[in-house]
C-alpha cells in the first residue's frame, strides 16, 4: 500500500508544525472533554506526529453506531427504488455523489502528483544516473548540515520551550494569554522573515545596532551567517511546537497527584523533579522530536542564512538543483527528498521508541492545573519570560522596522535618516511588489475559500462514516501535508508539466499550479478546524432535520452549514494565513509575474535591497497578527482546540 | 392512522472476532395498537434506543423489517430515509437547532413542506400554544430553561401531524419536578394528537404512568408486551418481574398446576414450610415467587422474620426482612424497626 510508508515518513515540511498545533490540541480537547479521568497526552501526542487519524467520534456509543453497512446493502432492490426516485442514499443519509466528488478532488491534489513523483524517482534510479547524486561532496556536506542544524535547533526549542510550557502552565503569573499569543507568533511568522529580521538585529550593517551604536565594524563578519545561526533561529521558530506539547501534557497533570506529594512531605522543587518532571516526558520528548523533523525540512531560514555563507541544507540543495536544470534533475530531486523523508521517519521511530512505556494514563482529576504558587519569585518569573521574548520576538522585529525605514543599507537610523520611502516603493512603484502582493492575495484567499467545498463535504464524510474508505480519505488528505514542501512542489510540477489531457494545455509557468499545490498542501489545514467542528457537533441536530423532512442539500444548507460557519471562518484565516506567506513550494513553481510574497521577501533579499524586503516583512508581520487578532477574536465561537494558543 | 409493525427486528453492530458482541436487537416483533402509547422499557444497554432509530430510519436493521400499514420502511435491504417518514422525535439533548429562534425551530419541518405565510405563523402559533410558549416564539433556544426546550421539541413534533411520534428519554435531563408536569404534557399530547407514540426510558414510574402499553426489552430481547396494569400484576419471568415494580423474588416450593397469584394458606404453607438455615430442604421443584412489597402485612399468625434494614422513604419505611431460610423480602412500615428485631414481635 502507498499510503503506509509515505504517512510513517517526511514529517519533514516546513509547515509541519501546523497540523501538530492545530491537530494535536484539537484531538486532546475532544477527548479530554467526554472523559474528564483520561490523560490523553501520549497517545494524542504520538498519534498527531505518526500522522493524521480521525479522531474517534465522542457519539459512537451503543445508540449511534458506524453507519458502514451501507456498502453491503447498496445493491439490489434498494438501488433501483431510490434510482427511480432519482436519487441514491446510503443508509448515512449522504448522496452517492458526495463520497465520487471527495474522493475525486482529494485523488487529483493528493495521490495523482505523488504517483507521477514516485514513478520519476524509479525511472531516475533505472537511469543510474540519478543515484550517483548521493555521493556526490555536496550532498555529504548537505547532510551533515541539516542534521547539524536540525539537532542544534532542536535543543535551542526544548530549552526555550519547556522553559515557557513549565511556567505558563504550573505556576500562577499573570497575563498567561497574552504570552502564549506572543510566544506563539514566531511559529505564525514565515521563516524567510524571521531570518530577515534577526540578519536585521545582528551584524555589523544593522540600522538597529547602529542606531544604539552598539554595531561591530564594518567588515566584520554577519554571525548569523552560519551553521549556529541557522541552529538558532530553527530553534527560535520551532520552540512553540516543544511549547504546545509540554503544555498539553501538564494540562492533564493531576492536580491531586502533586498535592498528594507536597502532603508527603516534599519540598516544591522535589514535587517538580519527582513528579511533574517524569510525567512531562512524553511531551518533552514528543516536542523534541516534532522540532527536529520541521528543522530538516526547513527551507526558509537556511535559504536566508545559508545561501550567502555557501551551506547547503537538504532543502536548499534540492532548491539549487532544480535550479541549474539537467537532464537527470528529476532523479536527483527524488532521491534527495527521500533521503530527507528517511532522516525524518527515523526521528519520528526514535521518538517512538522513547515514548513506549510512557503511558501515563492518570487517575484522577486530569484537567485541573496543578499551580504552584511563586509569591515573591512572580514578579523574577515573569521579567524573565518577558524578556526572552523581547529578545527573541521583540528586538528582531524592531530591528526589521528600524531597516525598513532607513533610506539605504548601513544607514543609521535617526529622526533625520527616518523614511518611508521603502513602503512606497514595496506598495506603490515596484511592479515585481505589487505583482506578487496581488498574487499572493489572489492565491491565499482562493485557496482558504475553495479548499471549503472540499473540506466540509470531506469532513462530513469522515464524520458520518467510518471504516476503510474513510481512513483511506483522511491519509490522502494527510499525505501532502506531511510531505516537505519542496517534494510537493516537485510533485506538481511533474504531473502538470505536460498539456492536460482534453485542454491541452499546460499549467506549468502559470499561476494556476501554484494555487493547485496550495490546494494540495492546505488540505489538511483547512480541514482540520471543520473536522472538529463536525465531531463537537450533536449528530441529532441533523438527525432532527431529517425526521423535519429535510433532504441532504437542505440540511446542510438550513442546519449545518450555519453552525459550521464559525469554524469554517477560522479555516479560510488559518488556510489564508499560511498560504499568503507560503514559500517554499512557490519558490520552485514561480515563474516571471506569478511570484508570490514570499518569494519576492527571498528575491530582493537576495538582489540586496534589504530595505525593501524589510518593509514587505514588515507588511507581512502586521497582516500575521491582525490575522491572529482576528482569529482571537472569533475565539468563543470556535469549537474547543481550534486555536493553539488558548486552553 | 396506520399500524406500526416490527417484525423480528434484529440489528447486530458486528465487530469481527474476539470483539464479536451479542446482537444489540435481536428478534423483536411487536405491532402497536393503533394510536397506542408504548413505552420502551429497560435497563441502559438493553437496545431500546436502537429499535427506536431503527423505527426513526436511522439504522438499518440486519434482519426483519418495519412496517407502517401497508407500507414496508426497512428491511435489511433497503431502508426509506427519515426525512421521508413523516415520523417525529424528541431527542434526549432536545437537538434544537441553536441559530434558529423557537418558532424558527417549530416551524422549520413546515418549511421543509414548503408551508410559508400565514398558514406557518398560524399552525406554529397554535404548537407553541399547546405547549404554553407564545412568548418565547422570537427567543433562542440557549436563553431557554431544560423544560422550555423540551417543550420546544415537542412543539416541534406536533406541528406536522407526524404518524408517529418517537421520545428517546424525553425526561432524563430534567429534575423531579418538571418531570412531573412534562408527563402531563406528553398525556395532553397524545390525547389530542392522536398519534402512535413509543417512549423510550428505564424509568419504570414514568412509563407505566404514561403509556397504554408497556413493552420491557433486556439485552436485546423483547421479553413482555402489556397494558401497565396487566404488566405490574402478571410480569412474565424473573427479569421482567425484577423490573417492574418494587418487590423481592423468593424460591418457594410449590404444589404443581396451581394458580398464578397465591393465596395466603398456599403461600403461608409453602413459606412456613422451610426451616430455617436448611436449605431447600423437602425435595421437588422450586418455583419463583414475586412478593410485592405491599402485599407484606405485619400479622401475628404469619411467619416471624427478622429485620435486614429500615430505611426511612418519605412517607414510610421501607424494611428489608429475612425469611427463615435466610432469602429476604422487601415490605413497608409506619413505625421504624431495629435492625435485627424480629417481626412480628413473639
Amino acid at each position: 500500500m502507498l499510503g503506509r510508508p509515505l504517512r510513517v515518513m517526511a514529517k519533514a515540511r516546513s509547515w509541519r508544525w501546523l497540523r501538530f498545533a492545530f491537530g494535536g490540541a484539537t484531538e486532546e480537547g475532544a477527548e479530554r472533554s467526554r472523559e474528564p479521568t483520561r490523560a490523553p497526552l501520549p497517545k494524542a501526542l504520538t498519534r498527531t506526529l505518526r500522522g493524521f487519524e480521525v479522531p474517534p467520534s465522542p457519539y459512537v456509543t451503543e445508540d449511534r453506531s458506524p453507519k458502514t453497512n451501507s456498502s453491503k446493502a447498496g445493491t439490489g432492490w434498494r438501488a433501483a427504488y431510490f434510482r427511480l426516485r432519482g436519487q441514491r442514499m446510503s443508509a448515512g443519509g449522504e448522496p452517492a455523489w458526495l463520497l465520487a466528488l471527495v474522493f475525486g478532488a482529494v485523488f487529483l491534489l493528493s495521490a495523482l502528483p505523488l504517483i507521477r513523483l514516485g514513478w520519476a524517482g524509479i525511472k531516475g534510479l533505472e537511469g543510474g544516473e540519478a543515484v550517483r547524486v548521493l555521493f556526490e561532496a555536496a550532498t555529504f556536506a548537505a547532510l551533515r548540515n541539516t542534521l547539524i542544524t536540525a539537532a542544534g535547533g532542536m535543543a535551542i526549542s526544548l530549552f526555550v520551550g519547556a522553559l515557557f510550557a513549565f511556567v505558563v502552565a504550573l505556576t500562577d503569573i499573570r497575563g498567561k494569554l497574552a504570552l502564549s499569543f506572543a510566544f506563539m507568533l514566531p511559529m505564525m511568522i514565515p521563516p524567510q522573515v524571521t531570518a530577515l529580521a534577526w540578519v536585521e538585529m545582528s551584524g555589523p550593517s544593522s540600522p538597529l545596532l547602529k542606531t544604539l551604536g552598539l554595531a561591530p565594524p564594518l567588515g566584520s563578519p554577519q554571525p548569523l551567517y552560519s551553521l549556529a545561526g541557522i541552529a538558532l533561529l530553527l530553534g527560535v521558530q520551532h520552540a512553540p511546537l516543544v511549547f504546545l506539547a509540554v503544555k498539553a501534557g501538564l494540562a492533564a497533570a493531576p492536580r491531586d497527584g502533586v498535592e498528594a506529594a507536597r502532603l508527603s512531605g516534599a519540598s516544591p522543587w522535589r514535587v517538580f523533579r519527582d513528579i511533574v518532571l517524569p510525567l512531562s516526558s512524553p511531551g518533552l520528548i514528543a516536542g523534541a522530536a516534532i522540532a527536529f523533523v520541521s528543522g530538516i525540512g526547513n527551507f526558509g531560514i537556511p535559504a536566508i542564512l545559508g545561501i550567502p555563507a555557501s551551506i547547503e541544507t537538504l532543502p536548499t540543495l534540492i532548491f539549487s538543483r532544480f535550479a541549474s536544470f539537467g537532464s537527470s534533475t528529476f532523479g536527483e530531486i527524488a532521491v534527495l527528498s527521500t533521503l530527507i523523508a528517511l532522516i525524518s521517519a527515523a526521528g519520528l521511530l526514535l521518538q517512538q521508541r522513547a515514548l513506549k512505556g510512557r503511558d501515563y494514563r492518570l487517575i484522577g482529576l486530569a484537567g485541573a492545573r496543578a499551580a504552584f504558587t511563586l509569591g515573591r519569585l512572580r514578579i523574577a518569573a515573569e521579567a524573565l519570560l518577558w524578556s526572552i521574548l523581547a529578545l527573541l520576538l521583540v528586538a528582531p522585529l524592531l530591528a526589521l522596522v528600524a531597516s525598513s525605514l532607513v533610506p539605504a543599507y548601513g544607514v543609521p537610523l535617526s529622526f533625520d535618516t527616518m523614511s518611508l520611502n521603502a513602503y512606497g516603493e514595496v506598495l506603490f512603484r515596484q511592479s515585481m511588489t505589487l505583482t506578487a502582493l496581488k498574487n499572493s492575495l489572489f492565491l491565499a484567499s482562493a485557496a482558504a475559500v475553495g479548499l471549503l467545498a472540499v473540506t466540509i463535504p470531506a469532513g462530513y464524510l469522515l464524520v458520518t462514516r467510518r471504516g476503510r474508505l474513510a481512513s483511506l480519505l483522511a491519509i490522502l488528505i494527510e499525505i501532502p501535508y506531511a510531505l516537505p514542501g519542496i517534494v510537493l512542489a516537485v510533485a506538481f510540477i511533474l504531473a502538470f508539466a505536460a498539456p492536460l489531457p482534453l485542454i491541452g494545455v499546460s499549467l506549468y509557468g502559470t499561476i494556476w499550479i501554484i494555487l493547485a499545490a496550495y490546494f494540495s498542501s492546505f488540505l489538511a489545514v483547512s480541514l482540520k478546524p471543520v473536522m472538529s467542528a463536525f465531531l463537537q457537533m450533536d449528530p441529532s441536530l441533523e438527525e432532527a432535520a431529517r425526521l423535519a423532512g429535510a433532504g441532504f442539500l437542505r440540511r446542510m444548507r438550513d442546519v449545518l452549514l450555519p453552525l459550521l460557519a464559525p469554524a469554517a471562518g477560522a479555516s479560510v484565516i488559518l488556510v489564508f494565513l499560511i498560504a499568503a506567506n507560503e514559500l517554499t513550494v512557490s519558490a520552485l513553481l514561480w515563474s516571471a509575474g506569478t511570484q508570490t510574497l514570499g518569494v519576492a521577501i527571498f528575491n530582493l533579499d537576495d538582489s540586496g535591497s534589504s530595505d525593501l524586503a524589510s518593509a514587505l516583512s514588515v507588511l507581512v508581520v502586521v497582516m500575521v497578527i491582525g490575522l491572529m487578532a482576528a482569529l482571537e477574536f472569533l475565539a468563543k465561537y470556535l469549537p474547543e482546540g481550534v486555536l493553539p494558543w488558548r486552553n | 392512522m396506520a399500524q406500526l409493525i416490527l417484525n423480528h427486528l434484529t440489528k447486530d453492530f458486528g465487530g469481527k472476532g474476539a470483539d464479536r458482541v451479542r446482537p444489540a436487537v435481536s428478534d423483536v416483533s411487536l405491532a402497536l395498537r393503533k394510536q397506542g402509547f408504548l413505552a420502551l422499557l429497560g435497563p441502559s444497554g438493553c437496545g431500546k434506543t436502537t429499535v427506536l432509530r431503527m423505527i426513526a430510519g436511522f439504522e438499518q436493521p440486519t434482519d426483519g423489517s418495519i412496517e407502517l400499514g401497508e407500507r414496508r420502511l426497512s428491511d435489511a435491504t433497503r431502508v426509506l430515509p427519515p426525512e421521508k417518514r413523516n415520523m417525529a422525535m424528541v431527542f434526549q439533548s432536545y437537538a434544537l437547532w441553536p441559530h434558529m429562534t423557537v418558532a424558527e425551530n417549530v416551524g422549520y419541518p413546515l418549511k421543509v413542506r414548503g408551508i410559508s405565510g400565514e398558514a406557518w405563523r398560524k399552525r406554529v402559533g397554535d404548537a407553541l400554544s399547546l405547549v404554553k410558549l407564545t412568548d418565547f416564539a422570537d427567543r433562542r433556544p440557549a436563553v431557554l430553561s431544560g423544560g422550555q426546550r423540551q417543550r420546544v421539541a415537542l412543539a416541534r413534533c406536533l406541528v406536522t401531524e407526524p404518524d408517529v411520534v418517537l421520545l428517546d428519554e424525553p425526561l432524563a435531563n430534567l429534575d423531579q419536578h418538571l418531570r412531573k408536569s412534562m408527563e402531563e404534557t406528553f398525556r395532553a399530547f397524545h390525547e389530542r394528537s392522536g398519534a402512535t407514540m413509543i417512549y423510550v426510558t428505564h424509568d419504570q414510574a414514568e412509563a407505566m404512568a404514561l403509556a397504554t402499553d408497556v413493552a420491557v426489552m433486556s439485552e436485546g430481547k423483547l421479553l413482555q408486551v402489556a397494558p401497565p396494569a396487566e404488566i405490574y400484576a402478571r410480569p412474565e419471568g424473573r427479569v421482567v418481574g425484577g423490573l417492574i415494580g418494587r418487590g423481592a423474588i423468593v424460591r418457594l416450593n410449590l404444589p404443581e398446576g396451581g394458580a398464578r397469584a397465591l393465596d395466603w394458606p398456599l403461600l403461608g404453607a409453602a413459606l412456613g414450610e422451610m426451616p430455617a438455615g436448611e436449605e431447600h430442604a423437602g425435595g421437588g421443584p422450586l418455583s419463583d415467587v414475586l412478593v410485592r412489597p405491599e402485599q407484606v402485612h405485619r400479622d401475628s399468625e404469619g411467619i416471624p422474620m427478622r429485620v435486614l434494614s429500615s430505611v426511612f422513604a418519605g412517607e414510610r419505611f421501607a424494611l428489608t426482612l429475612a425469611l427463615p431460610d435466610g432469602q429476604s423480602v422487601k415490605a413497608y412500615s409506619s413505625v421504624p424497626l431495629c435492625e435485627g428485631a424480629r417481626v412480628p414481635s413473639s
